[in-house]
């Protein structure tokens, strides 16, 4: 267990992230990947991730003023961005483009415009989980031993 | 690990380190990911965002990579066309990647010669494997000569010997075979790979040139009455083998079959017509026909192309099946376990040990078994829709459906269910078709064009192979697809799915101990990071591409005239 106050808390922090399906093992994965030739790994893949996804939201919103909706081409964005999303373990971020592409294939535009709206609260409630996390992460200091709980 | 394929020694114990991997993705924190991943298993990773620039970077560097790993789904072309081209050109094993797991859109890959089709997202241990999938397609190489026994081919190796020796086969899957039959001391089996001056096969290069006079042997012959040996004769190409020209001929085949129902979609009109192979009981041949055409696929990117069955072709060209089964089947490959029926007729050729797909049973099964392809259920299947293709798609673009009509799977029906079976899939990751392996080695899809055909001939079959039996071996061909239309939803599709996978080229060239250096040069063809830069190549959509319009390559149904357009890049 950690000794160090903060790295308690980043622990917590990091495990409720987990209980309240915030994110799936993905992300733990990318932990993994996270060495000395890259120290930030995470940080930096999710930084990514949210200047290339953000995109996406946004055209998905553009699509999203043009009637009649255009189905095949949200189903298009929704992909890209599931497939964007599934790459950081964002577990509520990628159930709601399931739901919006299963709206999409039954032509729901009701549908699609109200999970888009969920969608994109989960998107931004994950975001400041995670700026937080690594924030207190960075604070914390680096580990010294390599133990991650899992 | 092993190598005792041939590969040098010196790498051996290194190996498969410094396998060079070309990652394709518009994804840039994938790509990012994908790149860490590739490197912590030692590989050397190139990354790229677009699939023309990758394709670019391969012809650059045609013996540069050996292994390319794609997504399905990127803004500037299909995942699947990049798929085809990178089996017409270089031949080498390619692996898709997408988040999609819906069954038709795996067995697209499948048929179109994914070697592999990885979920997202994707775990380190199904990146650790896919140098089996290069291993493979070495050895598959072997096979193929052993399975040539016996066929005319052997003779033309024998003659074309030392053809081969300078090295101009394509892919070499031919030539290796040649190769071994002239050294008959040698250990055909997959030792030859070892030995990397005997087996030294440089690819050969279908240049803008070469096709140009392909083709225009091919059209001075007449598509319908093509063989290897006449457009060998007619273009004139003295360092040229028949296997070489059949193998590329195949592949020819395929592509234009995919060309076709792409058109054919459009005008609802029976895809190719196969002189050679009409469809046996065609039946519902016709309808077949169109259905192989598969029409739906390409729609979705026009990608459809069969063509790139390096892999997929589980059909296999079994010849078994009469060749009108062709389809393909890697189903039931115990079937066609033996030197594959494959009687090299015509460009049936044993060309085809690319797609050996020999073990793709085993995974094929898998797939199969989505696709319950039901030659058992088929009637339940859409296998009655396939024919006109208009499978239900659900708004997907059936693309797969189509395909899978086209894809027989033999046998596989064990895992048939009505419902196509989810999950059941086996898949297995990696290597895991053991015994398929065993069993299918001679199953090369060569004559993707064979499947191709066989495909319409089977689904007219496929009405019947439905009342046939389950045993689908005979059929070997079941459509699969037609299963997949039947499928709907997305059937979990177990993270690794392996399909079967290509005649191994040569995996190194040769396997030269240089060529698995680990040290790639950071530089050098890293290229790319196309990817990274390019958070905007998502974005090209339409810009970009006067050829496809991305989004349309989901769903919408591939407007033939943007892909002739595209064409010109086959050989570019």
């Amino acid at each position: 267990m950690e000794r160090n106050p903060m790295r308690r808390q980043l622990q917590t922090l990091r495990k409720s992230l987990f209980d309240q399906g915030y994110l799936d093992d993905q992300f733990v994965q990318l932990e993994e990947l996270q060495d000395d030739a890259n120290p930030n790994f995470v940080e930096e893949v999710v930084t990514l991730y949210y200047r290339d996804s953000g995109r996406i939201i946004l055209n998905i919103e553009q699509a999203l003023e043009r009637k009649p909706f255009d189905f095949n081409k949200l189903d298009a964005y929704m992909h890209q961005f599931k497939g964007s999303s599934s790459s950081i373990g964002a577990k509520k971020v990628k159930a709601e483009s399931t739901l919006f592409r299963e709206y999409c294939r039954s032509r729901n535009g009701e549908g699609c415009m109200r999970t888009f709206q969920q969608l994109k609260k989960e998107y931004a409630t994950l975001r400041r989980k995670l700026e937080a996390y690594f924030q207190l992460a960075r604070q914390a200091g680096p580990v010294e031993t390599a133990c991650r709980p899992k | 690990m092993v190598v005792e394929t041939g590969f040098s020694s010196p790498r051996t114990d290194a190996f498969p380190a410094g396998l060079r991997v070309l990652v394709v993705d518009d994804d840039p924190t994938w790509l990012k990911i994908l790149e860490k991943m590739l490197k912590k298993c030692f590989y050397e990773v190139t990354t790229c965002c677009l699939a023309r620039e990758a394709l670019n970077l391969l012809r650059q560097r045609k013996d540069g990579y050996d292994i390319v790993i794609s997504d399905v789904n990127m803004p500037d072309m299909d995942g699947f066309k990049l798929l085809e081209h990178v089996g017409l050109e270089m031949d080498l094993p390619v692996i898709m990647m997408s988040v999609d797991g819906e069954i038709r859109r795996v067995m697209k890959g499948v048929q179109h010669g994914a070697c592999d089709y990885l979920l997202k997202p994707i775990r380190m241990k199904e990146l650790r494997n896919i140098w089996q999938h290069v291993f493979r397609k070495k050895i598959h190489e072997v096979r193929d000569i052993e399975s040539m026994e016996g066929i005319e081919s052997i003779h033309m190796a024998r003659s074309g010997s030392e053809l081969f020796d300078d090295g101009s086969f394509l892919g070499g899957e031919d030539t290796t075979s040649g190769r071994k039959r002239k050294d008959a001391d040698n250990k055909r089996d997959d030792k030859d790979l070892g030995d990397p001056s005997s087996t030294k096969k440089a690819r050969v290069v279908w240049t803008v040139d070469l096709h140009q006079k392909f083709v225009k042997a091919v059209n001075q012959i007449g598509y319908d009455k093509v063989g290897p040996k006449k457009i060998l004769d007619l273009m004139n190409v003295p360092w040229l083998t028949r296997e070489n020209v059949a193998s590329h001929l195949q592949k020819y085949r395929l592509y234009l079959s995919r060309l076709q129902k792409e058109g054919d979609i459009k005008n609802s009109f029976m895809g190719m017509k196969h002189s050679d192979t009409p469809p046996k009981d065609s039946t519902a041949g016709s309808g077949i026909r169109n259905s192989i055409n598969l029409t739906q696929d390409n729609v979705s990117n026009g990608s459809f192309s069969f063509p790139v069955n390096h892999t997929l072709a589980p059909s296999v060209d079994l010849k078994g099946h009469e060749g009108d089964r062709k389809g393909i089947t890697s189903g039931p490959m115990t079937e066609l376990k033996g030197p594959f029926p494959i009687d090299v007729s015509g460009p049936r050729k044993a060309k085809s040990s690319k797609i050996s797909f020999d073990h793709s049973l085993g995974s094929v099964d898998s797939v199969v078994n989505f696709a319950s392809f039901g030659p058992t259920d088929t009637a339940q299947y859409s296998w009655n829709e396939i024919p006109e293709i208009q499978f239900k798609q659900e708004y997907e673009p059936l693309q797969l459906e189509n395909r899978f009509s086209q894809l027989p799977l033999p046998g596989l029906q064990h895992h048939m269910l009505p419902e196509y079976l989810q999950p059941a899939v086996s898949v297995s990751p990696g290597p895991s078709i053991t015994e398929k392996e065993a069993t299918s080695s001679g199953f090369e899809v060569k004559s993707m064009y064979d499947d191709y055909r066989s495909n319409h001939a089977k689904h007219s079959s496929q009405t019947e192979a439905v009342g046939e039996s389950h045993s689908l071996n005979n059929q070997v061909f079941k459509s699969i697809s037609t299963t997949t239309s039947s499928m709907k939803s997305q059937d979990t599709v177990p993270n690794h799915l392996t399909v079967s996978e290509f005649s191994p080229k040569n995996l190194y060239e040769g396997v030269g101990a240089d060529d698995l250096q680990l040290c790639w040069p950071q530089g050098d063809c890293y290229a790319t990071n196309f990817g990274l830069q390019g958070l905007d190549c998502t974005e090209h959509n339409n810009p970009a591409t006067a050829l496809e319009t991305p989004f349309h390559l989901y769903d919408h149904p591939f407007d033939p005239t943007e892909y002739y357009a595209s064409d010109q890049g086959l050989f570019a």
